[in-house]
Protein backbone atom coordinates (compact mmCIF):
# COMPACT_ATOMS: atom_id res chain seq x y z
CA UNK A 1 0.00 0.00 0.00
CA UNK A 2 1.55 3.69 -1.23
CA UNK A 3 0.75 6.35 0.98
CA UNK A 4 -0.93 7.67 -1.69
CA UNK A 5 -3.52 5.79 -2.17
CA UNK A 6 -4.94 6.27 1.00
CA UNK A 7 -8.30 7.75 1.56
CA UNK A 8 -9.07 10.78 3.54
CA UNK A 9 -10.90 8.86 5.95
CA UNK A 10 -7.94 6.74 6.34
CA UNK A 11 -6.21 8.63 9.42
CA UNK A 12 -9.91 9.63 11.51
CA UNK A 13 -10.77 5.33 10.72
CA UNK A 14 -7.87 4.21 12.58
CA UNK A 15 -8.18 6.75 15.26
CA UNK A 16 -11.50 5.67 15.92
CA UNK A 17 -10.03 2.01 15.86
CA UNK A 18 -7.18 2.96 18.41
CA UNK A 19 -9.77 5.10 21.40
CA UNK A 20 -12.01 1.86 21.19
CA UNK A 21 -8.90 -0.57 21.48
CA UNK A 22 -7.71 1.74 24.30
CA UNK A 23 -10.75 1.65 25.85
CA UNK A 24 -11.38 -1.58 26.09
CA UNK A 25 -7.54 -1.92 27.54
CA UNK A 26 -8.52 0.73 30.09
CA UNK A 27 -12.12 -1.23 31.05
CA UNK A 28 -10.55 -4.54 31.18
CA UNK A 29 -8.18 -3.54 33.47
CA UNK A 30 -5.09 -4.80 31.23
CA UNK A 31 -3.16 -1.37 31.67
CA UNK A 32 -2.77 -2.58 35.38
CA UNK A 33 0.06 -4.48 35.30
CA UNK A 34 -1.02 -6.21 38.76
CA UNK A 35 -4.19 -7.55 37.34
CA UNK A 36 -2.08 -9.24 34.41
CA UNK A 37 -0.02 -10.88 37.27
CA UNK A 38 -2.41 -12.03 39.02
CA UNK A 39 -3.97 -13.68 36.23
CA UNK A 40 -0.38 -15.24 35.09
CA UNK A 41 -0.21 -16.55 38.79
CA UNK A 42 -4.18 -17.40 38.87
CA UNK A 43 -5.63 -15.61 40.75
CA UNK A 44 -7.81 -14.00 38.46
CA UNK A 45 -8.07 -16.02 35.58
CA UNK A 46 -10.51 -12.84 33.65
CA UNK A 47 -8.38 -11.94 31.37
CA UNK A 48 -8.97 -15.00 29.35
CA UNK A 49 -11.79 -13.25 28.74
CA UNK A 50 -10.04 -9.94 26.89
CA UNK A 51 -8.20 -11.95 24.87
CA UNK A 52 -10.33 -14.80 23.71
CA UNK A 53 -13.47 -12.09 23.67
CA UNK A 54 -11.43 -9.77 21.33
CA UNK A 55 -10.35 -12.35 19.34
CA UNK A 56 -13.79 -13.85 18.38
CA UNK A 57 -14.71 -10.66 17.46
CA UNK A 58 -11.95 -10.14 15.23
CA UNK A 59 -12.61 -13.60 14.20
CA UNK A 60 -16.20 -12.28 12.52
CA UNK A 61 -14.44 -9.41 10.65
CA UNK A 62 -11.87 -11.53 9.36
CA UNK A 63 -14.65 -14.43 8.44
CA UNK A 64 -17.35 -11.91 7.40
CA UNK A 65 -15.07 -8.83 5.41
CA UNK A 66 -13.97 -10.76 2.74
CA UNK A 67 -17.96 -12.63 2.36
CA UNK A 68 -19.58 -8.86 2.45
CA UNK A 69 -17.08 -6.70 1.21
CA UNK A 70 -15.48 -6.42 -2.02
CA UNK A 71 -12.49 -4.88 -0.58
CA UNK A 72 -11.95 -1.72 2.09
CA UNK A 73 -13.30 1.04 1.28
CA UNK A 74 -9.97 3.41 2.35
CA UNK A 75 -7.21 1.46 0.85
CA UNK A 76 -6.33 -0.58 -2.33
CA UNK A 77 -5.70 -3.56 0.43
CA UNK A 78 -7.26 -6.83 -0.29
CA UNK A 79 -9.12 -8.67 2.45
CA UNK A 80 -6.51 -11.26 3.99
CA UNK A 81 -6.53 -12.90 7.48
CA UNK A 82 -3.06 -12.12 9.57
CA UNK A 83 -0.96 -15.20 8.51
CA UNK A 84 2.75 -15.06 9.40
CA UNK A 85 4.89 -18.23 8.45
CA UNK A 86 6.15 -20.00 11.13
CA UNK A 87 9.95 -20.68 12.39
CA UNK A 88 11.89 -20.89 15.15
CA UNK A 89 11.94 -17.01 15.65
CA UNK A 90 7.77 -17.53 16.72
CA UNK A 91 9.08 -19.80 19.22
CA UNK A 92 12.39 -17.95 20.54
CA UNK A 93 10.91 -14.37 20.21
CA UNK A 94 8.01 -15.68 22.17
CA UNK A 95 9.96 -17.23 24.80
CA UNK A 96 11.94 -14.15 25.35
CA UNK A 97 8.70 -11.74 25.36
CA UNK A 98 6.85 -14.47 27.83
CA UNK A 99 9.66 -13.69 30.32
CA UNK A 100 8.91 -9.94 30.08
CA UNK A 101 5.53 -10.33 30.13
CA UNK A 102 5.70 -12.66 33.19
CA UNK A 103 8.18 -10.65 35.00
CA UNK A 104 6.58 -7.31 34.05
CA UNK A 105 2.77 -7.97 33.60
CA UNK A 106 3.11 -5.81 30.54
CA UNK A 107 2.56 -6.03 26.92
CA UNK A 108 2.98 -3.06 24.09
CA UNK A 109 -0.67 -2.38 23.82
CA UNK A 110 -1.68 -2.20 27.46
CA UNK A 111 1.47 -0.03 28.10
CA UNK A 112 0.13 2.48 26.08
CA UNK A 113 -2.76 1.94 27.78
CA UNK A 114 -1.61 2.39 31.19
CA UNK A 115 -0.19 5.11 29.84
CA UNK A 116 -3.51 6.80 29.52
CA UNK A 117 -5.41 6.02 32.91
CA UNK A 118 -2.43 7.91 34.16
CA UNK A 119 0.33 5.52 35.02
CA UNK A 120 3.38 7.48 34.83
CA UNK A 121 5.81 4.86 36.07
CA UNK A 122 4.95 2.77 33.03
CA UNK A 123 7.27 4.72 31.36
CA UNK A 124 10.44 2.81 32.47
CA UNK A 125 8.41 -0.20 30.76
CA UNK A 126 7.91 1.89 27.23
CA UNK A 127 11.74 2.97 27.29
CA UNK A 128 12.34 -0.43 28.39
CA UNK A 129 10.41 -1.62 25.02
CA UNK A 130 12.12 0.87 22.74
CA UNK A 131 15.42 -0.04 24.09
CA UNK A 132 15.05 -4.02 23.38
CA UNK A 133 13.29 -2.77 20.14
CA UNK A 134 16.33 -1.22 19.03
CA UNK A 135 18.79 -3.70 20.41
CA UNK A 136 17.45 -6.58 18.51
CA UNK A 137 16.92 -3.97 15.46
CA UNK A 138 20.90 -3.27 15.60
CA UNK A 139 21.46 -7.49 16.04
CA UNK A 140 18.76 -7.74 12.90
CA UNK A 141 19.98 -5.56 10.57
CA UNK A 142 23.24 -6.78 10.30
CA UNK A 143 21.98 -10.40 9.28
CA UNK A 144 19.58 -8.33 6.77
CA UNK A 145 22.64 -7.01 5.46
CA UNK A 146 23.95 -10.99 4.22
CA UNK A 147 20.26 -12.62 4.09
CA UNK A 148 17.82 -10.21 2.71
CA UNK A 149 14.40 -11.51 4.35
CA UNK A 150 11.08 -10.33 3.99
CA UNK A 151 9.85 -7.85 6.29
CA UNK A 152 6.90 -8.43 8.45
CA UNK A 153 4.61 -6.41 9.98
CA UNK A 154 1.19 -6.41 12.46
CA UNK B 1 -34.06 -29.14 41.34
CA UNK B 2 -31.07 -29.48 43.15
CA UNK B 3 -27.98 -27.71 41.68
CA UNK B 4 -24.62 -28.51 43.49
CA UNK B 5 -23.25 -25.38 44.31
CA UNK B 6 -19.61 -26.69 44.67
CA UNK B 7 -18.23 -26.78 41.15
CA UNK B 8 -20.07 -23.02 41.13
CA UNK B 9 -17.95 -21.57 43.69
CA UNK B 10 -14.36 -23.35 42.79
CA UNK B 11 -15.17 -21.43 39.73
CA UNK B 12 -15.79 -18.46 41.10
CA UNK B 13 -12.97 -18.18 43.36
CA UNK B 14 -10.56 -17.91 39.93
CA UNK B 15 -12.92 -14.50 39.16
CA UNK B 16 -12.73 -12.35 42.27
CA UNK B 17 -13.67 -9.45 40.15
CA UNK B 18 -15.90 -10.99 37.89
CA UNK B 19 -16.08 -12.15 34.18
CA UNK B 20 -17.95 -8.73 33.16
CA UNK B 21 -15.28 -6.04 32.93
CA UNK B 22 -12.88 -8.76 31.04
CA UNK B 23 -15.55 -9.56 28.29
CA UNK B 24 -16.66 -6.13 28.07
CA UNK B 25 -13.03 -4.81 27.53
CA UNK B 26 -12.61 -7.96 25.18
CA UNK B 27 -15.47 -6.62 23.36
CA UNK B 28 -14.11 -2.98 22.71
CA UNK B 29 -10.63 -4.25 21.80
CA UNK B 30 -11.77 -6.97 19.23
CA UNK B 31 -14.16 -3.66 17.99
CA UNK B 32 -11.13 -1.18 17.53
CA UNK B 33 -9.32 -3.95 15.40
CA UNK B 34 -12.39 -4.79 13.61
CA UNK B 35 -12.81 -1.55 12.48
CA UNK B 36 -9.54 -0.76 11.16
CA UNK B 37 -9.69 -3.91 9.67
CA UNK B 38 -13.15 -3.51 7.91
CA UNK B 39 -12.18 -0.36 6.54
CA UNK B 40 -8.76 -0.65 5.78
CA UNK B 41 -7.47 -3.99 5.53
CA UNK B 42 -4.94 -4.05 8.12
CA UNK B 43 -4.10 -6.02 11.00
CA UNK B 44 -3.26 -3.64 13.45
CA UNK B 45 -0.93 -4.96 16.03
CA UNK B 46 0.41 -2.75 18.94
CA UNK B 47 3.97 -3.87 18.98
CA UNK B 48 4.91 -2.59 15.04
CA UNK B 49 4.82 0.99 16.30
CA UNK B 50 7.75 0.21 18.59
CA UNK B 51 9.98 -0.46 15.31
CA UNK B 52 8.32 1.84 13.39
CA UNK B 53 9.21 4.78 15.69
CA UNK B 54 12.74 4.32 16.13
CA UNK B 55 12.69 4.86 11.93
CA UNK B 56 12.09 8.62 12.42
CA UNK B 57 15.87 8.17 14.24
CA UNK B 58 17.46 5.66 13.00
CA UNK B 59 19.00 4.70 9.61
CA UNK B 60 18.95 0.69 11.04
CA UNK B 61 17.56 -1.22 7.78
CA UNK B 62 15.49 -2.96 10.10
CA UNK B 63 13.41 -0.12 11.01
CA UNK B 64 13.31 1.56 7.49
CA UNK B 65 11.11 -1.27 6.22
CA UNK B 66 8.12 0.32 8.55
CA UNK B 67 8.71 4.14 6.77
CA UNK B 68 5.60 3.68 5.26
CA UNK B 69 3.50 2.64 8.63
CA UNK B 70 4.76 4.54 10.70
CA UNK B 71 2.24 7.85 10.68
CA UNK B 72 -0.13 5.69 11.16
CA UNK B 73 0.94 3.19 14.03
CA UNK B 74 1.69 7.00 15.57
CA UNK B 75 -1.63 7.94 15.43
CA UNK B 76 -3.05 4.41 16.75
CA UNK B 77 -0.62 4.54 19.85
CA UNK B 78 -1.58 8.17 20.77
CA UNK B 79 -5.65 7.26 19.83
CA UNK B 80 -5.01 3.67 22.38
CA UNK B 81 -3.24 6.33 25.11
CA UNK B 82 -6.59 8.50 24.33
CA UNK B 83 -9.18 6.18 24.76
CA UNK B 84 -7.34 4.84 27.99
CA UNK B 85 -7.76 8.03 29.11
CA UNK B 86 -11.57 8.62 28.42
CA UNK B 87 -12.06 5.50 30.30
CA UNK B 88 -10.60 6.65 33.21
CA UNK B 89 -11.91 9.83 32.81
CA UNK B 90 -15.53 8.50 32.90
CA UNK B 91 -16.12 5.19 34.20
CA UNK B 92 -12.33 4.83 35.66
CA UNK B 93 -10.70 6.83 38.32
CA UNK B 94 -9.71 10.01 36.88
CA UNK B 95 -6.23 9.53 36.19
CA UNK B 96 -5.22 8.25 39.27
CA UNK B 97 -4.18 4.85 39.30
CA UNK B 98 -0.51 4.43 39.49
CA UNK B 99 1.05 0.75 39.43
CA UNK B 100 2.61 -0.58 42.86
CA UNK B 101 4.34 -3.33 40.89
CA UNK B 102 8.72 -2.55 41.25
CA UNK B 103 10.37 -0.52 38.52
CA UNK B 104 12.98 -2.70 38.05
CA UNK B 105 10.98 -5.49 36.88
CA UNK B 106 9.05 -3.05 33.98
CA UNK B 107 12.06 -1.59 33.07
CA UNK B 108 13.70 -5.14 32.29
CA UNK B 109 10.09 -6.92 31.53
CA UNK B 110 9.77 -4.14 29.05
CA UNK B 111 13.38 -4.99 27.23
CA UNK B 112 12.65 -8.60 27.08
CA UNK B 113 9.04 -7.28 25.78
CA UNK B 114 10.52 -5.04 23.21
CA UNK B 115 12.78 -7.94 22.36
CA UNK B 116 10.86 -11.23 22.59
CA UNK B 117 7.58 -9.09 20.38
CA UNK B 118 9.97 -8.24 17.27
CA UNK B 119 11.64 -11.74 16.84
CA UNK B 120 8.55 -13.58 17.59
CA UNK B 121 6.66 -11.50 15.10
CA UNK B 122 3.92 -10.20 17.60
CA UNK B 123 2.46 -9.45 20.77
CA UNK B 124 -0.52 -10.05 22.42
CA UNK B 125 -2.65 -8.22 20.39
CA UNK B 126 -0.73 -8.87 17.06
CA UNK B 127 -1.01 -12.26 17.75
CA UNK B 128 -3.51 -12.61 20.18
CA UNK B 129 -5.99 -10.83 19.23
CA UNK B 130 -5.63 -10.46 14.81
CA UNK B 131 -3.52 -13.40 14.54
CA UNK B 132 -6.15 -15.68 16.53
CA UNK B 133 -8.90 -14.16 15.04
CA UNK B 134 -7.12 -15.41 11.27
CA UNK B 135 -6.76 -18.56 13.07
CA UNK B 136 -3.57 -18.40 12.45
CA UNK B 137 -1.26 -21.49 13.23
CA UNK B 138 1.59 -19.27 13.80
CA UNK B 139 -0.47 -17.56 16.15
CA UNK B 140 -2.07 -19.58 18.08
CA UNK B 141 1.61 -21.12 18.81
CA UNK B 142 3.06 -17.89 19.31
CA UNK B 143 -0.05 -17.23 22.03
CA UNK B 144 0.59 -20.37 23.86
CA UNK B 145 3.92 -20.16 23.95
CA UNK B 146 4.23 -16.78 25.29
CA UNK B 147 1.41 -17.74 27.86
CA UNK B 148 3.02 -20.90 29.36
CA UNK B 149 6.32 -18.76 29.84
CA UNK B 150 5.05 -15.70 31.43
CA UNK B 151 3.00 -18.18 33.77
CA UNK B 152 6.10 -19.93 34.25
CA UNK B 153 8.26 -16.54 35.34
CA UNK B 154 5.36 -14.72 37.04
CA UNK B 155 5.25 -17.94 39.41
CA UNK B 156 8.71 -17.77 39.97
CA UNK B 157 9.07 -14.89 40.56
CA UNK B 158 6.23 -14.83 43.79
CA UNK B 159 7.41 -17.83 44.89
CA UNK B 160 10.71 -16.32 45.71
CA UNK B 161 8.31 -13.58 47.19
CA UNK B 162 9.40 -10.52 44.97
CA UNK B 163 5.76 -8.51 45.46
CA UNK B 164 4.57 -6.92 43.84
Amino acid sequence: MTDADRHPLFMPLIAVGGLLFGFGLGYSHMARPEVVLDFLQFEDIGLLFVMFGGALVSGMAYFLAPKLLDRPALTNRTFERRLKSFDNHVLGGGAVFGVGWGLSGICPGAAYASLGVGNLTILWAIAGMFIGTYAQGLWRSRDDASDASAPGAD
Amino acid sequence: MVIDPLPLQVFAEYFPNGIGRYAIGGLFVGLGASIIYLGTGISAGASTFLESTLSYVSGQSRFQQYVSSRDWRVVFTASIIAGAAIYSFTLGDGFQYSTDVQVWRLFVGGILVGVGTRIGKGCTSGHGICGVGSASRTSLIGVATFLLVAIGVAQLVAAMGVTP
